[in-house]
């Protein structure tokens, strides 16, 4: 029930996934073992005059129905409560509206939106200026709350009945992972017997997407979406942005074991490193994610013999990959155990990524079957991996992964998830 | 698990009042100080403003500058100057960082324009229009000087600090768990040093939009904290603020002196603020299990009415304790505003003295022997931490 360093065993018995492919765990965990792309062109609003105009996206029922799309902040609150819930249902842990833990929520940054920024214009009689339209926005508690950062984790730990002030944290793309390791050091503290952990992103809008087009990070493949996203590939050339949520149930392995509930695994290692060399680049030697890789698999206790697949941050840009990939060599030597990317399929769902990829992990040690990496059409010569190109593989005897993730920002989080004990 | 002792040895503080211990110790302990108000530029918002900064000295890099934006530089800058004040420089490698952020800022002037130029544009013809404008109009860079966690990430490249890097987000809730959780990992043997923090530009319209819509902000000429009346408000104030946290141990081993010994934090988000606010703010304080004699309070009073109505609630439960308003004398920071409380603290604690009342509403005079911070969001959210003399 204790790790090797005498810390509490931080058992998983609740996953909640939902993505581009599916709103539900089994159901998108079937679509990433049968290497089913989830990504599209963008129909949330028009695209004409945007260099890359396909996406991974999540319609909400009603937009489905034909309402108006809604922000990345509503979009985000609702993929959170439904992964939460479905996460719930599985764990049986607590009463409706009232969970034994705290709540850690990972989000992007949200803010106002044209379409808000264009009404309140609207009402200040086609004026957008700010004083304008601060003053026509003033006792809009609709959209104080809605954007204040708080607001999100506000409302879910309201609806939740989660313990104590819930903590929103952004880590870049490592966001989902943060939210992980911050409840299993609630754990491992004795703070709470248990914590929900997500990660959520909704970001598909237009100002994003062209921001992150501005910063040449997306690729523009747009004939071919399902095949856009390359990660590891000789030809890749940016990533496919995308959203998401994941929700894990943490409870400790006592906790968990003593009211009898399935532990679907254990989250066993945490590991971070920051970069100083660049907003958005690592630094070329790798230190900060080889440290975070490697801090991962100390924590767990491990070997990085003991490691039998890595989920990959593979992101599909041609920097990210050739980082991992030394990252890779440099941790496992001439051997490296099998590595593969989920966003080959599902895109990059950017704060969600580390918590679905962690739910993935334990999916993938729970059925030992290793999700493909798609669209390996032409191996990269300097990726000197097995990244289980285009179809799932069977495996036996696995029993760690190490999920990776890396941020702009220089910030790197990597977890161990290991079979029950 | 093992429990270290934590303290304070490097505060970084930049507000209207100046910047630096020396500074806000020579205006805020002598009887009578003024806060440093513009009513005029953000009108009917007053704000306090920025103080001139040397930025060379803390970030010397033009490059870095102009990678961020002012919201990103004050706390990039305040960070540093925690770590002078820590002595700290050549630990950053291994130096825990957790920053509270609020959103980066958007460029005004293309906010304006196309708001301006597109708002009745037919609903079929915005959307390429709006494609075409803002591919043009957004400067890539300005994307990084928006990220929220962009702030952790300059104070990487800037400073160096790299043990690990955390952005918490969520008002002011997120600052009191940044230092909450910050403390807590240096205290169960995660890391000997950690800097946690954050900043807040007020000069800043886009801000004034968010919280001008939950009528958060006090409108018309200034007033004090306590004297905004049913309406209420706060009045932003521009604040930078960091404090290096250390093991006790850690800080002995390099001959460091601690301000003060942060013995304990505690949060709380009560969903129902009237009624619910106070009592969970009760709760907290018994849970820090601290005597009230001897007890200086540094409320971080946003001024916001229901807020301050629960503040009130729960300051008269705390006896005669000093209480001091510094939201009056340096403006509400949202994120920035708890670590400055606990900088200040440590300030007193470390001077051997206390602050006279900063706002009219503030009572009590006797000799301070530990130091309570409070932080009643200005939405939601209670927190406390409690400050007591180093050993």
């Amino acid at each position: 029930m204790k790790d090797h360093l005498g810390r509490p065993l931080v058992a998983v018995t609740g996953i909640g996934l939902v993505t581009p492919l599916a709103w539900g765990r089994e159901a998108n965990w079937a679509a990433i073992t049968a290497g089913k792309s989830g990504i599209s062109r963008i129909r949330r609003f028009p695209v004409d005059k945007l260099r890359t105009t396909i996406a991974g996206t999540v319609e909400l029922p009603e937009e489905a129905a034909g309402a108006e799309p809604v922000s990345a902040a509503v979009r985000v609150e609702r993929m959170a409560e439904v992964a939460v819930e479905e996460a719930l249902g599985q764990a049986a842990l607590g009463e409706p509206g009232a969970f034994p833990g705290p709540l850690m929520v990972g989000m992007p940054p949200v803010e106002l939106e044209w379409l808000q920024r264009f009404e309140l214009a609207r009402q200040a009689n086609g004026s957008g200026a700010y004083p304008a339209i601060t003053r026509v926005a003033t006792g809009r508690t609709d959209i104080y709350e809605t954007f204040l950062f708080g607001g999100v984790g506000e409302r879910l730990a309201a609806k939740f009945g989660t313990q104590g002030a819930p903590i929103a944290l952004t880590t870049a793309c490592a966001t989902g992972a943060s939210a992980i390791q911050m409840a299993v050091e609630a754990i491992q503290r004795g703070e709470s017997d248990a914590a929900i952990a997500l990660g959520a992103d909704g970001s598909v809008q237009q100002e994003a997407v062209i921001r992150f087009s501005l910063l040449s990070a997306l690729t523009a493949r747009n004939d071919n979406p399902e095949g856009a996203s390359r990660p590891f590939e000789k030809t890749r050339d940016g990533f496919v942005m995308s959203e998401g949520a994941a929700a894990l149930i943490l409870e400790s392995l006592e906790h968990a074991t003593k009211r009898g509930a399935t532990i679907l695994g254990i989250v066993s290692g945490c590991g971070e490193a920051a970069d100083s060399f660049h907003r958005t680049r690592s630094n070329p030697d790798g230190h900060a994610i080889i440290g975070a890789m490697r801090n991962a698999i100390d924590d767990a206790g491990l070997q990085p013999s003991d490691i039998g697949y890595v989920n990959a941050h593979g992101t599909g840009t041609p920097e990210n990959d050739k980082m991992e990939t030394l990252g890779m060599r440099a941790v496992f030597g001439d051997a490296p155990p099998p590595i593969s990317s989920n966003k080959s399929m599902i895109g990059h769902t950017l704060s969600a990524a580390g918590a679905i990829e962690a739910a993935l992990s334990l999916l993938t040690i729970r059925d030992q079957i290793l999700p493909p990496t798609i669209n390996h059409n032409e191996p990269d010569p300097a990726i000197t991996l097995d990244v289980v190109p285009n179809v799932a593989r069977k495996v036996s005897g696995l029993r760690h992964v190490l999920s990776n993730s890396f941020g702009f920002g220089g910030q790197n989080v990597c977890l161990v998830v290991s079979a029950a004990p | 698990m093992i429990r270290k002792d934590v303290v304070i040895t490097g505060i970084g503080l930049v507000s209207s009042l100046g910047e630096g211990p020396d500074a806000h110790w020579e205006v805020l302990s002598k009887p009578g100080a003024k806060p440093v108000v513009d009513e005029a530029s953000f009108a009917p918002y007053p704000v306090h403003p920025l103080p001139p900064l040397s930025l060379d000295a803390q970030i010397p890099k033009k490059g870095d500058q102009r990678q961020m934006e002012p919201w990103q530089r004050l706390g990039t800058y305040a960070a540093g100057l925690a770590i002078d004040n820590a002595g700290a420089r050549g630990l950053v490698s291994d130096m825990h960082l957790i920053v509270a952020a609020g959103g980066g800022e958007r460029d005004i002037a293309v906010d304006e324009a196309v708001a301006t130029a597109f708002c009745t544009t037919p609903a079929d013809e915005v959307g390429p229009a709006l494609n075409e404008k803002l591919a043009t109009e957004l400067r890539p860079t300005l994307f990084l000087a928006q990220l929220s966690n962009l702030l952790a990430g300059n104070i990487s490249i800037v400073h160096g600090v790299t043990g690990s890097s955390r952005t918490f987000m969520g008002e002011e809730s997120a600052a009191a768990d940044a230092v909450r959780i910050a403390a807590a990992r240096l205290s169960e043997g995660r890391g000997g040093i950690a800097l946690v923090g954050g900043a807040y530009a007020s000069q800043r319209w886009d801000l004034m939009l968010l919280y001008g819509a939950g009528d958060a902000l006090w409108r018309g000429g200034f007033a004090p904290v306590s004297a905004r009346g049913e309406k209420g408000g706060f009045v932003g104030g521009a604040l930078g603020a960091f404090l290096v946290l250390e093991t006790a141990e850690h800080a002995a081993a390099r001959g460091a002196t601690p301000l003060a010994k942060l013995a304990g934090v505690a949060t709380d988000a009560a969903h129902k603020r009237a009624g619910g606010s106070a009592a969970a703010a009760q709760a907290l304080w018994r849970k820090l299990g601290a005597p009230a004699q001897g007890l200086g309070v540094l409320s971080g009073m946003t001024g916001v009415a229901e807020a301050r109505t629960e503040e009130d609630a729960f300051l008269n439960g705390l006896g005669a304790a000093a209480v001091r308003r510094t939201g009056t004398l340096i403006g509400h920071g949202v994120e920035a505003t708890f670590p400055a409380n606990v900088a200040l603290g440590a300030l007193a604690l470390a001077r051997g003295g206390f602050f006279p009342a900063m706002d009219p509403a503030d009572a009590g005079n006797g000799a301070v022997e530990r130091i309570l911070v409070t932080g009643f969001g200005q939405w939601r959210g209670e927190a406390l931490a409690l400050l007591e003399r180093a050993a």
